[in-house]
């Protein structure tokens, strides 16, 4: 009998909150379990649950699933937020991985030396409004629909939609030249499980701050 | 009607080598028909009996490739709007400009059944790949590390090979006892460490020296007959990056 999914992380966004957001907009309820201090990681390293030693794992249906965008894959793949067919998936796919990049560069900045981070910033801005947010505006003014891929929603919408909102909480004007964006935004939010989702008390972590940099800094190398 | 796969990358393994492994290893099973028993048995039975019998000649997916070999061959990739993200490796297939690495082999392993049988098997062979990448990813970056580092990160590729990677795939083959990592089928997951044990050997030519299970799973993926016919002279696959690979790729995406 399968339980909740359950997921083992630091109490934190990190590469986990990607995972928690399919999740909740695909209305599943999971449980989380914290790695609070090092001995914590190695206790599941020693446990020999950990496939490659690492973290993200997520515990669903009777595996120990490892890999961010396995699990991603699989949840997408297993909630019908994955497209209808093999092309559907490949632009799910591009688009998915094109937000995984930019997502990327948002989660490393806290943890990028002092001096550097202002021009990191600028960078992630000049990437965000020049080679990614313009991809999805054109997309969806190019077929007019609420969804990116196949007029349904798809783990493409979902994972969109939290890169818009790291990359606001980095410049809060980001979207300005994107009218479809903007739009795109209000319409995802308003789904019910996102919406759930966005409100306090949820499972959705908030922005990595110095405090947390230095925590993640006494259990990972980074 | 879709022609063949056209890829555009630099004229070296970078990003695009696992694509090319990919499309080679895939294969296309090509059946002939073959009348049998004409002469036989026309005696014997009123109709002529015709029996379908079928060979079965593996031939790799065969593709095209567009070498990248200056700044402004690559501007105007962009220009003309063919780079979804403004970044190669771009694979052209099925009326699709496809991008984005794991997008691309992801597609190509469902057309060509390497994603395994169910949705299960899909998440091993991911997991499985996704790891296999991270320890590709190491070997891709080598080439451009400052000379002071290299030792260091050569270093890093062997320990993390020899500890965190190898041993995985060791006992999976071990527990199991099949030929190929998930489903007792040849699936991209086979491909992938067949790919990686191949570039850490190239480094550290006796990393297999622990890993009797590996040595064997790499004589028989060797004789996979489109496998086979990849790591002969003459086939698509990429020699190993030299000085002149470095410096192509600095040039053509300098900013």
């Amino acid at each position: 009998m399968a339980g909740k999914p359950k997921l083992h992380y630091t109490k934190g966004r990190g590469k986990m909150e990607s995972i928690r957001w399919l999740l909740a907009a695909a209305g599943v309820e999971f449980e989380e379990q914290f790695i609070e201090k090092k001995e914590d990681l190695e206790k599941l390293r020693n446990d020999g649950v950990l496939l490659f030693q690492q973290v993200p794992m997520v515990e669903i249906d009777g595996m120990r699933m490892v890999q961010t965008r396995a699990i991603l894959s699989y949840i997408a793949a297993k909630y019908n937020l994955y497209g209808k067919d093999l092309k559907e998936r490949a632009w799910i796919d591009m688009y998915v991985e094109g937000t995984t990049d930019l997502m990327g560069m948002i989660m490393y900045l806290p943890f990028q030396p002092a001096d550097t981070k202002e021009k990191n910033l600028a960078l992630i801005i000049e990437r965000a409004t020049t080679r990614y947010f313009p991809v999805y505006e054109k997309a969806l003014k190019d077929h007019g629909q609420d969804y990116l891929v196949g007029n349904k929603l798809s783990w493409a919408d979902v994972h969109l939609l939290e890169a818009i909102l790291m990359a606001e909480e980095c410049k809060a004007d980001v979207l300005s030249a994107f009218p479809q964006l903007q739009a795109f935004k209000g319409r995802i939010s308003n789904i019910p499980t996102i919406k759930k989702f966005l409100q306090p008390g949820s499972q959705r972590k908030p922005p990595t701050d110095e405090k947390f940099v230095a925590f993640v800094r006494t259990i990972f190398n980074v | 009607m879709s022609g063949k796969p056209r890829l555009t990358y630099l004229n070296g393994r970078g990003r695009m080598e696992s694509i090319r492994w990919l499309l080679a290893a895939a294969g296309v099973e090509m059946p002939v028909l073959l009348l049998f028993g004409l002469g036989l048995f026309l005696n014997q039975c009123p109709d002529a009996e015709v029996s379908r019998l079928s060979f079965y000649s593996p031939s790799a997916v065969r593709f095209d490739e567009v070498y990248l070999e200056t700044k402004e061959q690559y501007d105007k990739l962009i220009k003309d709007g063919f780079l979804l993200f403004q970044q190669v490796p771009l694979v052209e297939i099925d009326g699709m400009k496809m991008v984005q690495t794991r997008a691309i082999m992801s597609y190509i392993a469902g057309k060509y059944n390497l994603h395994g049988k169910d949705l299960k098997e899909r998440a091993l062979i991911d997991m499985y790949v996704e790891g296999i990448s991270d320890l590709m990813q190491m070997i891709l970056m080598f080439p451009f590390s400052p000379p002071d580092a290299k030792e260091k990160n050569l270093e890093s590729i062997k320990e993390r090979a020899t500890n965190r990677y190898f041993p995985v795939f060791e006992k999976v083959l071990k527990q199991h006892g099949q030929d190929f990592l998930v489903g007792n089928k040849f699936s991209w997951a086979d491909v992938q460490l067949m790919e990686a044990i191949l570039a850490v050997e190239e480094k550290l030519p006796t990393v297999l020296s622990g890993f009797p299970q590996l040595q064997v799973f790499k004589t028989k993926m060797s004789n996979v007959p489109t496998i086979k016919k990849f790591l002969q002279p003459g086939s698509p696959r990429k020699p190993p990056p030299d000085a002149h690979y470095v410096e192509t790729v600095l040039k053509v995406f300098k900013k």
